[in-house]
């Protein structure tokens, strides 16, 4: 059943990025990448991130793409969609991205053995307490280890804020 | 069918990568540009993601919140900018902005 999901969730992650950088409409594209994105949350539930599935539709289907079908409704698409979609160095491009992708499938082929370095540990839950859910192990990690990062994660959001606003405003 | 294993995971991201990577280079649309590196940023995120389940270490869950953090003021920075260069040049192609070309 796993795998069926997993390959469902595959077609719709990959269609839907393909059909985000071929089509010619901007809102076609930021139709498909809704549906990428919400493949990639399909497969964060499928690996036990609960958390991420839920940040992932909030903040990426809710919020980002608004902000992009916003962006879309603000500046006039109609010309460029008339025009050439692809620049002069997409052959180029294509051999390139193709070179990458055989070196790193060709390495993922040789060294797959490689990856069984660490099984999940087999973890006593009779003897243990009961581990806490995902949410819980996110934030205890979260706020004790990771609390420097969050707080300059922070910042970088204040500092993004104020930035775009700068940078949208008419006359400051 | 075989189960599914990290490997599979890591080829599903190397392919969401290459997309995302084909069209920052080739589109001239901003727009579609911004979302190819929303689709890269995603790829790195399966990646994370299934390493995490792989080792039961919670450690990759909170990378990706701090990618998908990054994600966001990217989108607001970029989209801000892009709103920005439409005011002044009434253009959204890529290559229709050469100030800086020699």
């Amino acid at each position: 059943m796993e795998t069926f999901f997993f390959y469902a969730f595959a077609v719709l992650v990959l269609g839907g990025g393909i059909l985000t950088i071929t089509r010619r409409n901007a809102v076609h594209s930021a139709i498909s990448l809704i549906v990428s994105l919400v493949g990639v949350a399909g497969l964060y539930l499928l690996q036990k991130a609960e958390f991420l599935f839920a940040v992932q539709i909030v903040l990426y289907i809710g919020g980002i793409m608004v902000l992009f079908l916003f962006v879309i409704m603000l500046v006039n698409l109609d010309e460029a969609a008339k025009e050439r979609q692809f620049n002069g160095q997409w052959a180029i491009a294509l051999i390139c991205s193709a070179v990458v992708g055989l070196q790193a499938t060709w390495f993922m082929t040789k060294g797959a053995s490689a990856l069984k370095f660490a099984q999940p540990p087999v973890v006593g839950h009779a003897s243990g307490p009961v581990s806490p859910g995902n949410v819980e192990a996110i934030a205890d990690v979260l706020f004790s280890e990771y609390l420097l990062p969050f707080e300059v994660a922070s910042i970088l959001l204040l500092v993004a804020v104020v930035g775009s606003v700068v940078m949208a405003k008419k006359r400051i | 069918m075989q189960p599914v294993t990290t490997v599979h995971y890591l080829a599903l991201s190397l392919a969401l990568l290459l997309i995302g990577t084909v069209g920052v280079l080739t589109r001239r649309n901003i727009v579609i540009i911004l979302m190819s590196i929303e689709l890269i940023l995603n790829a790195v995120n399966i990646n994370l993601i299934a390493f995490s389940n792989q080792l039961q270490n919670v450690n990759g869950q909170i990378f990706a919140i701090f990618v998908i953090t990054d994600a966001v003021a990217e989108a607001a920075v970029g989209l801000g900018i892009l709103i920005a260069l439409f005011r002044n040049k009434e253009t959204v192609l890529a290559d229709e902005v050469n100030l800086l070309k020699w």
